[in-house]
């Protein structure tokens, strides 16, 4: 078996692994809760004999273990119960939410990943005079201020006072492309401002890191000029770094946008995740964390994988 | 000779430096030097490492590495100025007309790219050539300078060739635009002296074979006397000695030229054997953790009380295993060894504080085998408070006897290693190692790092604190005149095995075996035409083969 393949299964071997042991942690969280699923249901009209009838139809009196396993399995097969508050489908109404989320934290990326890797990029090549600094003072500020405060900052200015975009980003799936892109232009926006420091600053050290080899002296030796030395010979060694800062904040882009999901009153997976923890809905809980965490696990997996792979000694053994 | 390529008139570089304490400020590193290149000659410039002969030769191609900046003077290449020239005109200047061969092409290849597109890079780029033009011409280059397969070595990423290919690889970089004038900056220094006599032959037959003009840069005289016409002897950033390699070889006129020509010429009589060694290694097999390659294979040899045992090899022959074995940092995986009389244990912790304190070690780099934040004070005093509990003014005698001994004086008693030169943190590391008054020390290329003459004084000492201490040194190095100064006895090394082992004057002396021939014969010596000599004799063989 070549090398890196043995590797890239390895990798792959150990996420499932990962992803199994946050089963069980979300599992065992959610477990540990104080107070009843029943009792919240029932709320004032519980009474004995009503909770013991509802803890028998929800499989509440099984062992733990049973109740895993039950919902792994279920889980596997795409089956992540019904849930606890209105009784519909699980994976149904969180397949239409993470389709939302998802084209969110896709246009999102669209536009933050190549505008930070564009500013990292520029940054390096005007190291420490005033692009670099204005670069930097300005992603620094946007992620030091807190989301929700951009949200609501570029709401008041751009939805109230100029009118451009709706502050309300609800969307429907009888919009279309233009109609949609639209609505969710302030919160996407918003998370860029938030994520671009991140990946922005890390290009830069990356590159600026690279930059100090010997073989960049070469290549300024024969002559090229700066923009070719970053482009050609710094850029393919810092692949690494920058791939797995991307991911991370890709990743971000879909567990994390909870608040903004909240401020803009998007119908994402967060803004379904907080509904349903404050009603005390276990399986959608469940659902979420784990829908979360394959999302995490995988992002990270596929920067390892092109860690490797932009590797040429472990993609070129001797 | 206004039909110089290369003309330096009074060039002086500065450079900014950052003390530890106190402010940064600017001084001078290159004083005012001045020298001529014709077309297709060799200048070689030779000095000890801070001559300013990398930044000289780097002032050829106006540029300044780090925070070196040239100050005055001026470069004249092809008839024009260059310092007065801009970016633009530099940019093309650097690779088109001259180029640059680094002392690490390791480190100098961009190890994502394939060999042929960094060759072919500065051609193309400048205009040179076409692609295709460029590809050939690299082929026809790796073709020359020797290695194997031209036609497919391109194709291959900078990891998938050894040392000296790459070292060769990066000499065909630097010839394919065709350029007037390139810079070798030390391109053998990093390599065996096996494979540098190769590299060096294939440098100089593509320097007589393209005409081109050459910058020669290392600080070994031997070296650069077969390869230069001339030849620019620097100090401290001034020119020495400047003139046909001739008269610098044979008739030094300075004092400090005549110590670089006579350099390793230390004479030291080789002591018999004694019925008793102090160290036995006793069929020693040993194999790294996890692999079944074996590093050592069956390795037997003896060190005596107060002598020298030299094991010579090049890199990757196990010497350096050699030593992790006997300190127990290697438990072999056969064999046994037997120290002092009694037989050692062959893993480290279960050695008792007499064995360790009577078998001490000094390595190849000074710099990162003390801790920068100590005093050199209580560097040394360590192993006294460890080894003989002395504490205050006793211990403070003791180090300052040391200091006596290694000759540098208590002055240095509370100085920092980043306050000391390469020579006198290795003397404290000799002195670390004397403090706990060893039986045996081992030396594992004590000197490679460091320039010649500061080298000879460090062997000088060495040889003489063994006659005061009857220390027995194990001494690994690659080079052999390094043992000629000074062991008692030798072991050549060779992909782990010990392929000749005897007293100084019986490893020397012939019938040689084929690797102890090649490693002797490949040893530059400081006289003209060596190189050549050499080259004859190994094709007078190999057609009598």
């Amino acid at each position: 078996m070549h090398p890196i393949l043995k590797l890239l299964v390895q990798r792959i071997a150990l996420s499932l692994l990962l992803l199994l042991a946050a089963s069980a942690m979300i599992f065992i969280g959610t477990q540990i809760l104080p107070g009843d699923v029943a009792q919240s249901i029932l709320g004032q009209s519980a009474t004995p004999e009503s909770l013991a009838n509802l803890r028998a139809e929800l499989g509440l009196n099984e062992p733990a273990l049973t109740r895993y396993f039950d919902w792994l399995f279920g889980a596997l097969q795409g089956d992540l119960g019904t849930a606890l508050t209105n009784g519909r489908d699980i994976a149904e109404s969180l397949g239409t939410r993470l389709k939302n989320t998802m084209f969110l934290a896709f246009w999102a990326a669209v536009i933050s990943v190549p505008l930070a890797i564009f500013l990292g990029l520029l940054a390096v090549r005007y190291q420490n005079r005033w692009p670099d600094k204005l670069i930097s003072a300005v992603t620094l500020t946007s992620i030091s201020i807190p989301e929700f405060l951009i949200g609501y900052v570029l709401m008041y200015f751009i939805s109230v006072k100029l009118g451009w975009f709706t502050s309300v980003s609800t969307i429907y799936d009888s919009m279309s492309l233009g109609e949609k892109l639209s609505a969710i232009a302030l919160p996407v926006t918003v998370l860029t401002l938030v994520v671009l420091a991140h990946m922005m600053r890390m290009t830069r050290a990356a590159i600026l890191n690279v930059m100090q080899s010997a073989y960049i002296e070469t290549a300024e030796l024969k002559g090229l000029s700066m923009f070719n030395i970053i482009r050609k010979h710094a850029f393919p060694n810092a692949i690494a770094p920058i791939v797995n800062v991307v991911m991370l904040n890709l990743a971000y882009l879909v567990v994390g946008v909870v608040v903004v999901e909240v401020v803009f009153v998007y119908p994402g997976m967060g803004q379904y995740l907080v509904d349903h923890v404050s009603k005390r809905d276990v399986p959608v809980v469940q659902a979420c964390g784990l829908i979360f965490a394959a999302v995490y696990i995988g992002l990270n997996m596929v920067a390892d994988i092109v860690s490797i792979l932009a590797n040429p000694r472990l993609r070129h053994p001797k | 000779m206004s039909d110089a390529l290369l003309k330096v008139r009074d060039l002086k570089i500065g450079a900014t430096v950052y003390p530890p304490s106190g402010k940064p400020h600017d001084i001078e590193i290159v004083h005012g030097v001045s020298f001529e290149l014709e077309k297709g000659k060799v200048l070689g410039l030779i000095g000890e490492s801070g001559a300013g002969k990398s930044t000289i030769g780097l002032s050829a191609m106006a540029y300044g590495r780090g925070g070196v900046k040239i100050t005055g003077g001026e470069v004249w290449v092809n008839g024009q100025d260059i310092l007065k020239q801009g970016i633009r005109d530099l940019r093309r200047l650097r690779g088109a007309n001259v180029t640059y061969v680094s002392q690490s092409a390791a480190a100098s290849f961009n190890p994502a790219k394939k060999i042929m597109e960094q060759v072919t890079e500065a051609a193309i780029l400048q205009g040179k050539f076409s692609r295709k033009e460029a590809e050939e011409r690299a082929v026809h280059l790796f073709d020359k300078l020797g290695l194997p397969n031209p036609e497919k070595i391109g194709n291959r990423y900078p990891h998938q060739v050894s040392g000296g290919q790459l070292q060769r690889c990066m000499t065909a970089l630097a010839l394919c635009p065709e350029p007037d004038l390139v810079v070798f900056d030390e391109p053998t220094t990093a390599l065996d002296v096996t494979t540098q006599i190769d590299v060096l032959m294939a440098i100089k037959a593509a320097i007589r074979d393209t005409g081109v003009a050459a910058l020669y840069i290392t600080h070994d005289l031997a070296v650069v006397a077969q390869v230069s016409d001339d030849i620019m002897v620097l100090r401290m950033g001034e020119t020495v000695e400047y003139g046909p390699v001739d008269q610098i070889i044979n008739n030094p006129q300075e004092e400090y030229t005549q110590a670089l020509v006579s350099v390793r010429s230390i004479d030291h009589e080789e002591k018999l054997p004694t019925p008793d060694p102090v160290l036995t290694v006793n069929h020693v097999t040993a194999r790294y953790r996890g692999t079944n390659f074996d590093v050592l294979r069956n390795i037997s040899v003896d060190l005596h009380e107060g002598q020298t045992l030299a094991v010579v090899g090049e890199s990757g022959s196990g010497k350096s295993t050699l030593a992790r074995v006997i300190t127990g940092l290697l438990p072999p995986a056969e064999g046994e060894i037997n120290f002092a009389g009694r037989a050692l244990s062959p893993a480290l912790e279960q050695r008792s504080k007499e064995d360790l304190r009577e078998l001490q070690m000094i390595y190849q780099m000074a710099d990162t085998a003390m801790n920068p934040r100590q005093t050199v004070g209580t560097i040394i005093g360590r192993p006294l408070e460890f080894y003989f509990g002395m504490r205050g003014a006793e211990k403070r005698k003791r180090i300052k006897e040391l200091l006596e001994e290694i000759e540098m004086g208590d002055g240095f008693i509370d100085r920092y290693p980043a306050e000391l030169s390469g020579g006198q943190k290795q003397r404290v590391c000799i002195a670390r190692a004397l403090a706990a008054k060893p039986k045996l020390i081992i030396c594992d290329e004590v000197t490679s790092a460091l320039d010649p003459l500061v080298a000879d004084g460090i062997l000088k000492l060495l040889l003489n604190l063994q006659k005061i201490e009857n220390v027995a040194y194990l001494f690994i190095t690659h080079d052999l005149a390094t043992v000629r100064a000074i062991a008692d006895s030798i072991a050549v090394m060779y992909q782990g095995k010990v392929v000749r082992y005897g007293t100084k004057s019986e490893v020397l002396s012939p019938p040689f075996d084929d690797y102890t021939d090649l490693l002797l014969s490949s040893v530059p010596e400081m006289k003209l035409g060596w190189l050549e000599e050499v080259i004859a004799h190994r094709k007078m063989e190999s057609a009598g083969n």
